[in-house]
């Protein structure tokens, strides 16, 4: 369903030296799977994902969505980025932050926007803030309602960048648990960058490793443990351990200090 | 917010220590009582103008231009400014002229402008939308040329047009500093037609103070310069009580940052 061919990029620095961020980059991702990509810090992870968004032209190869070369924003495509304080609309209450992405094709009635609404931010735990502003709500509730907003434009693939990066461990462990949940739920595709080893063993299916800058694929590892996941006995899974083992390892390699 | 709540209690001795210093040096020092009436004097010839309608006439006349010249000034700095704003050449473009124009004091716009506008109101509202101007066009450049990249790539993902992208995101997103400009600029305002209606005029609250000093009543030039603080402060705070019902949302997010 999303198809990178043999992506590059490369920008430059501020020095005027080219700087490759990607190299050689090709992967597959079939509907309905939830992807990972992890990679050491700075490998170019987030400039990835804003090619395959569309929102930046790759410098040689191809995102293809359902086999449609993405040259802008693809339809049924979102990107969510881990600065929920910046992605959400200060001006706008909860409710009114998620209803903006509904209003956009505006192919619905207003009744029927209004109770889309509702649902989405009912499935995303944000019942009873509706009517808040999102920087009166803590940085979890803040991200809930940037995934509810995603996830009502109802996007046959979400592109989060690191989503749950700035927030604290408890918190995260909910928000994945929401994420996973609202995944199975809605039959959703989802490819998520992290840094973070078990996080992305503990979501996926499939985790891609990448090498530190150039990013390059250096394996597709596959997670086979059983959903749904519980935070305790998938973490405690020899499954779950022998992979992060492997996943630590090949990334540890990139991380070598001579 | 309440309007009293906004009236700040705490100040008021020192403001009344002021007006008691000027009721008393102006009493027990005959010298200085001749150019500077005690304050009660003042604020009774003041009720006498006003009763009159002597001073309402002129401040009628003054808020007029205030008003053109606030509006036109609003009206074309901020488009303009949002123009500059999203997109570049174009700011590159005009960057030196502004760079130039702005540092010059705005006064000296006016015998310019009465060379082509001649000494009536034209004249004045223009001085006064030209001088107001200024900080508009800036703040509302750089309100659109800050706003976080993470917001636009968040409207380019959900794929607004370009028209739903500057109405639901760039124009409010800018707005607290297009605020910002539009409060500047308000005490600017009435600067400028105050200085242009000293210059030339026959009406107006400027050419008043002016007229009452030549004509030596001294009490009505202070009545007239009272009232020109009132009215200044007055149109402070009515901007005070829209900003904070308009941006609401800003005020929350501010005040909420500033806790640590």
């Amino acid at each position: 369903m999303l198809e990178v061919r043999a992506l590059k990029k490369e920008f430059q620095a501020l020095s005027g030296q080219p700087v490759v961020a990607v190299e050689d980059f090709s992967f597959r991702v079939e509907a309905g799977q939830f992807v990972s990509i992890v990679g050491p810090s700075g490998c170019g992870k987030s400039t990835l994902l804003q090619c395959i968004a569309g929102l930046s032209p790759p410098t040689a190869g191809r995102v293809l969505l359902h086999g449609r070369a993405v040259t802008g924003p693809p339809e049924g495509l979102i990107l969510l980025f881990q600065e929920y304080n910046k992605s959400l609309m200060a001006w706008r209450t909860v409710f009114k932050n998620v209803r903006f992405v509904l209003e956009n094709p505006a192919n619905m009635k207003r009744s029927e926007i209004d109770a889309e609404t509702q649902r989405f931010i009912e499935l995303a735990g944000l019942k009873g803030f509706e009517s808040h502003y999102p920087w009166e709500l803590s940085g979890g509730m803040q991200q809930r309602v940037a995934i509810a907003r995603a996830l009502a434009r109802r996007p046959e693939v979400l592109l989060m960048d690191e989503p749950f990066g700035s927030l604290d461990a408890l918190t995260r462990m909910e928000l994945e648990d929401t994420l996973l949940r609202l995944w199975e739920s809605l039959h959703a595709t989802i490819l998520f960058v992290t840094h973070d080893i078990e996080e992305a063993v503990y979501l996926s299916d499939r985790v891609c490793v990448l090498s530190g800058r150039p990013s390059r694929l250096l394996e597709e590892i596959a997670v086979k443990l059983e959903r749904p996941r519980n935070q305790l006995s998938t973490r405690e899974d020899p499954g779950f351990i022998q992979t992060r083992h492997r996943i630590f390892k090949l990334i540890s390699k990139e991380l070598a200090v001579p | 917010m309440s309007i009293a709540g906004q009236i700040p209690w705490k100040g008021l001795p020192v403001l009344a220590a002021g007006l008691g210093l000027w009721e008393l040096s102006s009493r027990f020092f005959p010298l200085v009582g001749n150019y500077f009436p005690p304050a009660t004097e003042v604020f009774v010839t003041l009720a006498a103008i006003v009763g009159s309608g002597e001073i309402l006439l002129h401040a009628a006349a003054s808020l007029a231009r205030f008003v053109e010249g606030y509006a036109l000034a609003a009206t074309i700095a901020v488009s303009a400014g949002l123009c500059l704003g999203l997109w570049r050449p174009l700011y590159m473009l005009f960057e030196p002229l502004i760079e130039l124009l702005r540092p010059m004091p705005s006064p000296a716009t006016i015998p310019i402008a009465i060379l082509f506008l001649g000494i009536g109101d034209e004249m004045k509202v223009a001085v006064t939308a030209y001088a107001c101007s200024w900080p508009i066009l800036l703040n509302t450049i750089d309100g659109v040329r800050s706003i976080d990249p993470v917001l636009m790539n968040t409207a380019a993902t959900f794929r607004l047009n370009p028209w739903e992208r500057f109405w639901k995101v760039t124009l409010p997103a800018a707005s607290p500093q297009i605020v910002t400009g539009l409060r500047v600029s308000l005490a600017i305002a009435l600067i400028l037609v105050t200085t242009s209606e000293m210059i030339v005029s026959n009406d107006g609250l400027g050419f008043y103070v002016l007229d009452l000093q030549r004509s030596f009543r001294i009490r009505e030039m202070y009545a007239a310069i009272v009232a020109l603080a009132m009215i200044g402060y007055a149109l402070n705070r009515l901007f005070v009580a829209v900003d904070d019902w308009v941006m609401a949302w800003h005020k929350g997010l501010t005040r909420k940052e500033e806790i640590p």
